[in-house]
C-alpha cells in the first residue's frame, strides 16, 4: 500500500471526467449526423452558461451530501435570494455591494436555520429542507406576485459577459469550485466534513465538534444558493420568485450525484461535481441542438442519471468486497 | 498519586439505574481490569470516563485535579483515550488521518499532510510497529492493523489512561499476542490501560488489578495476584459455574453425513474438503482472514462455492442463495448478529419468527406456535416479545438470532462466533444449546477465535490456512497443536 491519500477518490474523478469526455464525444458525433457541430461558438456558449447556475448551487450541495445531509430548499433560496438582491439594489449601481451582502447574509441564514434544526434538533434533513423550501415558496407566493426590483446594467454583465466564448458567471463559478477543493482538503472543517458523513458517531467520539460541522455544511450551500440567486437577478434584471419553478435543487443534487459523491455521504467531492455540471449541461446542450422534444428530453436525462449512478455502485460493492484469493473456477 | 479516582459514579437512562456509587482508582502504568456480565455497567461507566455519558452523581479526579467531562473532546484533553468495541475509524480515510481524526496538525492555517504522515509513523514506531504504512486506506486493512491504528490514535493523543472495551473480540489469538506486547510497552512508559473484557486468560495474563461490577454496582477491587480465576467468576456471575464447558450429553453419537462439501472453492477458499455428521459438532479454527467465514458463507449460499459439490442429507445441492440454504434446511448465526443477524429496531417476536415467516419452504403454523417456547427455552431476559432487540443485553441478542433459526428446525446449523461480546452467563448458556442440538441429531459446524471454546466443545477440528484446511485434530487437542496448523507451520 504505497497510494497516495486520496488516490482512490482520484480515481473516481478521473473516472467522471472520463465519462464527461465520453459525452462530450458521442454528443459531438449524435449533433454531427444530424448535421450540426456541437463545438460551434454558439453552441459552445450556450454549454458553458448552462453550467454556472447549477454549478453554484451543486458546489454547496456536494458540501451538504459529504456531511450526509441534503439541501432541497436551495432552489427556492435562490429565487429569495434574486429578489433580496434586485429589490436591495434598486436600480441603483452604488446599492450592488450592499445588495451582495444582504444576499449572503439571507441566503446564510436560512442555511444556518436548515443546519441548527438538523444538526441540533435530529430533525432528518430532507424533511428540514423540504419545510424551509416550502415556507420560502409561501412567503415569495404572497409577498411577490411578479417580478420585483432592478438590477442596474452592471450588474447584469455577470450575467452575460463573456471572455471568448466563457461566460463571467461560469469562470465565477469555477474559481468557487477550486475555493471549495481547498476548503474540503486543506481546511479542518473542510476535512471534517467527510468524518461526519462517513460516520458521525466516530467523528463525535474522535473531539470533532459535528454538529458546527454540519452547520458550516448547510451555510456554505446556502450562500452558494445565494450567489445563484444573485446570477438569476443578473439574467433577469429583476428579481424573480418564479424561479423556484425549474426545481434547480434536483439539478444540482444529480450533478453531485453524477459527480461521484456519494449520497450516504463521507466520499467524493467538488472536482467530480464539477463534471457531473458539465455532463449535464452537455447533454441539455445535445438535445437543444437536435431539437428534441422536452419530454423525451427528460427521459434521456433521467436514464443517463440512472445507469452514471449504477455504474458506480457497481464500483463501490467491487471497492468493499474482500480481495481474492483463488481464481474463480467452473461449479460442477 | 493515584491518576483515576472515580468516586459514588451514579447514571441512570430514562429512570433507570445503570450504575450506583461505583468507585473505581488507577494507578499510573498499571493494567486494570474491569469485569462483570453484560449489563454490569462496564461500557457506561467507561463511557462516562470518555466523556460520551455525563454521570448523575459522583466525582472524577484525574492526577489529583477534579474533572467533569461532557464532550468526548474534553476527556481526550484530560490525557483519556478509548479504544471501543466497535471501531472508531473512518474506512474511506488514511491511517495517519484516521489517528489525527479532530486533531489534525495545521501549518499556516492549513492541514499539515506532511506533519501528520511523520508523526504518525513515529507513533507506530514507537509501538514497535513497522509494516503499517501510514497513507494505507483503513478500509483495507486487517483487523489487527485496525487494532493498531485505533491504539496509536489514543497514543497520539498524549494520554496517559486509555480505555479499550474488549479490544480481542475481533482478533484471533496470534493478534491477541501483539496487543499484550503493545500494553506491554504503554506500561513501560507509566500509561495507564483500563482494560474491559470477557476473557479471563487475558485479564489474568495482563492485568495487574481487577475491578468486579455485577448489576451496576461495585463488587470487589482486587490485586490479581490474590484472586483465581474461579473466584472471579464466581464474583462476576455471583455464583460458581462448575466447569466452562459442558459434558457431551449421554447417547450423542454422530450419526449419518448431513452436511458434505468435497473440493469446495470459491475465490476465497480452495479445496475444502468437509463432512459433518448427524449429532456431531465440528469445530472450524484458524486466524483471523483464514477463511472460516468464507467457508460459512459459501455453505450458507452468500458467497457461494463455485467448485466442487454439496450435499446435504446425501443429496446434491447447488446452494447459491441463502433462500436456498435455508430450504435445504441449513441456518447460519452470523459473525455480525447487529449488522447481519438482527432487525435491531423490530420486536423480539418479529425478529425470531423472521425466517419462518420469510421463507413458504419452512413456514408451518406448527412451528410459528413453538416460537415463543423456544425464547422461553432459551432463558430469554426481555421485557416482553414486544420489546425491540435494540434494547437487550448481547447476550440475549444472541438468544433471539438462535431461536430465529432454531424454529426452522435446520438438519445444519453454522455457529460463527456465537459468544462474541456476550456475558458469562449467557456463554455458558449457548453452549449448553450447542450440545443439546447435536444430542438432537443436528449437524453443528462451530467456527470459534478464541480456541478453548472450540477445543472445549468440538469433536473433531479442522484448522485453516490462508483459504485451505491445514489440518484436522481430534476432540482433545491442544491449543499449540490447533496454532501449529492455523500458522501454517504443520503438525506439532
Amino acid at each position: 500500500m504505497t497510494r497516495r491519500p486520496g488516490a482512490d477518490r482520484l480515481g473516481t474523478t478521473a473516472l467522471i471526467y472520463l465519462a464527461l469526455a465520453g459525452v462530450l464525444a458521442a454528443g459531438a458525433v449524435a449533433t454531427a449526423i444530424d448535421g450540426g457541430n456541437l463545438f460551434a461558438t454558439a453552441n459552445l456558449v450556450d454549454m458553458l452558461t448552462r453550467t454556472s447556475l447549477t454549478g453554484f448551487l451543486a458546489i454547496g450541495m456536494t458540501l451538504v451530501i459529504l456531511c450526509r445531509s441534503l439541501d432541497l430548499s436551495v432552489g427556492y433560496t435562490a429565487a429569495l435570494s434574486s429578489l433580496v438582491a434586485a429589490t436591495t439594489m434598486d436600480g441603483q449601481v452604488a446599492n450592488i455591494p450592499l445588495a451582495v451582502a444582504a444576499v449572503l447574509l439571507v441566503s446564510g441564514l436560512v442555511g444556518a436555520f436548515n443546519g441548527a434544526v438538523t444538526a441540533y434538533l435530529g430533525v432528518n434533513p430532507f424533511i428540514t429542507t423540504l419545510g424551509t423550501g416550502l415556507i420560502i415558496k409561501g412567503y415569495l407566493d404572497t409577498q411577490y406576485k411578479g417580478p420585483a426590483g432592478d438590477v442596474p446594467a452592471l450588474f447584469q454583465q455577470f450575467g452575460y459577459t463573456r471572455i471568448g466564448p466563457v461566460p463571467v458567471s461560469a469562470l465565477v463559478m469555477l474559481a468557487l469550485a477550486a475555493a471549495a477543493v481547498w476548503f474540503l482538503r486543506s481546511t479542518r472543517t473542510g476535512h471534517h466534513m467527510y468524518a461526519v458523513g462517513g460516520d458521525v458517531e466516530v467523528a463525535r467520539m474522535s473531539g470533532i465538534r459535528t454538529g458546527r460541522t454540519l452547520m458550516w455544511a448547510h451555510v456554505l450551500c446556502g450562500m452558494t444558493a445565494g450567489v445563484a440567486g444573485l446570477l438569476l437577478a443578473a439574467r433577469f434584471g429583476t428579481g424573480s420568485a418564479e424561479a423556484y419553478t425549474n426545481l434547480y435543487e434536483l439539478d444540482a443534487i444529480a450533478a453531485v450525484v453524477l459527480g461521484g459523491t456519494l449520497l450516504l455521504g463521507g466520499k467524493g467531492g467538488v472536482a467530480g461535481t464539477v463534471a457531473g455540471v458539465a455532463i449535464l449541461a452537455v447533454l441539455d446542450t445535445v438535445f437543444n441542438v437536435m431539437q428534441i422534444d422536452p419530454f423525451a428530453k427528460d427521459v434521456l436525462r433521467g436514464v443517463v442519471i440512472i445507469t452514471a449512478v449504477a455504474i458506480y455502485a457497481r464500483r463501490q460493492l467491487d471497492r468493499t468486497a474482500r480481495r481474492p484469493r483463488f481464481a474463480e473456477g467452473r461449479a460442477s | 498519586m493515584t491518576l483515576l479516582a472515580m468516586r459514588g459514579i451514579d447514571k441512570a437512562f430514562l429512570g433507570v439505574p445503570v450504575l450506583s456509587s461505583v468507585d473505581l482508582t488507577v494507578e499510573p502504568g498499571e493494567v486494570h481490569a474491569l469485569v462483570g456480565e453484560n449489563g454490569a455497567g462496564k461500557s457506561t461507566l467507561m463511557k462516562i470516563l470518555a466523556g460520551v455519558h455525563t454521570a448523575d452523581a459522583g466525582t472524577i479526579e484525574l492526577g489529583g485535579r477534579a474533572v467533569s467531562f461532557t464532550h468526548p473532546l474534553q476527556a481526550q484533553q484530560a490525557g483519556v483515550a478509548s479504544v471501543f468495541q466497535e471501531f472508531n475509524l473512518l474506512p474511506e480515510l488514511t491511517v495517519a488521518e484516521n489517528v489525527h481524526l479532530g486533531r489534525e496538525p495545521r501549518r499556516r492555517g492549513m492541514i499539515d499532510r506532511r506533519a501528520m504522515a511523520e508523526r504518525t509513523a513515529a507513533v507506530l514506531a514507537d509501538l514497535g510497529v513497522d509494516d503499517l504504512p501510514p497513507q494505507a486506506k483503513v478500509g483495507s486493512l486487517s483487523v489487527a492493523h485496525q487494532q493498531i491504528t485505533e491504539i496509536a490514535k489514543a497514543l497520539s493523543q498524549g494520554a496517559d489512561l486509555i480505555c479499550m472495551d474488549e479490544p480481542t473480540a475481533a482478533l484471533a489469538d496470534a493478534e491477541v499476542e501483539l496487543l499484550y506486547g503493545l500494553i506491554g510497552r504503554l506500561r513501560e512508559r507509566g500509561v495507564a490501560v483500563l482494560y474491559v473484557s470477557h476473557r479471563l486468560k487475558e485479564i489474568f495474563d495482563l492485568c495487574d488489578r481487577i475491578t468486579v461490577l455485577k448489576d451496576g454496582r461495585l463488587v470487589d477491587s482486587v490485586a490479581t495476584a490474590d484472586i483465581t480465576p474461579d473466584d472471579l467468576v464466581a464474583k462476576m456471575v455471583g455464583r460458581r459455574i462448575e466447569a466452562q464447558f459442558p459434558e457431551r450429553l449421554p447417547g450423542t453419537e454422530p450419526g449419518e453425513v448431513r452436511l458434505k462439501v468435497a473440493g469446495g472453492g470459491n475465490a476465497w477458499i480452495d479445496g475444502i474438503d468437509l463432512e459433518v455428521r448427524a449429532g456431531e459438532i465440528v469445530g472450524l479454527a484458524g486466524l483471523q482472514g483464514s477463511g472460516r467465514t468464507e467457508i460459512a458463507e459459501a455453505v450458507f449460499g452468500i458467497a457461494p462455492f463455485t467448485r466442487g459439490s454439496l450435499e446435504v442429507d446425501g443429496k446434491p445441492m447447488r446452494i447459491t442463495k441463502p433462500r436456498k440454504a435455508i430450504a435445504a434446511g441449513i441456518a447460519l448465526v452470523t459473525e455480525d448478529r447487529k449488522a447481519q443477524g438482527l432487525a435491531l429496531w423490530q420486536s423480539v417476536r418479529a425478529n425470531a419468527r423472521m425466517v419462518l415467516d420469510a421463507n413458504a419452504r419452512v413456514h408451518s403454523r406448527r412451528r410459528l406456535a413453538r416460537v415463543s417456547e423456544l425464547l422461553a427455552g432459551l432463558d430469554l431476559v426481555a421485557r416482553g416479545e414486544d420489546q425491540e432487540v435494540r434494547f437487550l443485553s448481547g447476550g440475549n441478542q444472541q438468544k433471539v438470532v438462535v431461536a430465529k433459526w432454531l424454529a426452522a428446525e435446520p438438519g445444519v446449523i453454522v455457529l460463527d462466533e456465537p459468544t462474541r461480546g456476550i456475558d458469562v452467563g449467557a456463554k455458558h448458556k449457548l453452549y449448553t444449546v450447542i450440545r443439546e442440538l447435536a444430542a438432537e441429531g443436528l449437524a453443528v459446524l462451530l467456527i470459534a477465535s478464541e480456541l478453548i471454546e472450540v477445543i472445549g466443545l468440538a469433536d473433531r477440528i479442522v484448522v485453516l490456512h490462508d483459504g485451505r484446511i491445514a489440518g484436522e485434530l481430534p476432540a482433545g487437542a491442544t491449543e499449540q497443536q490447533v496454532m501449529a496448523y492455523a500458522t501454517g507451520r504443520g503438525p506439532e
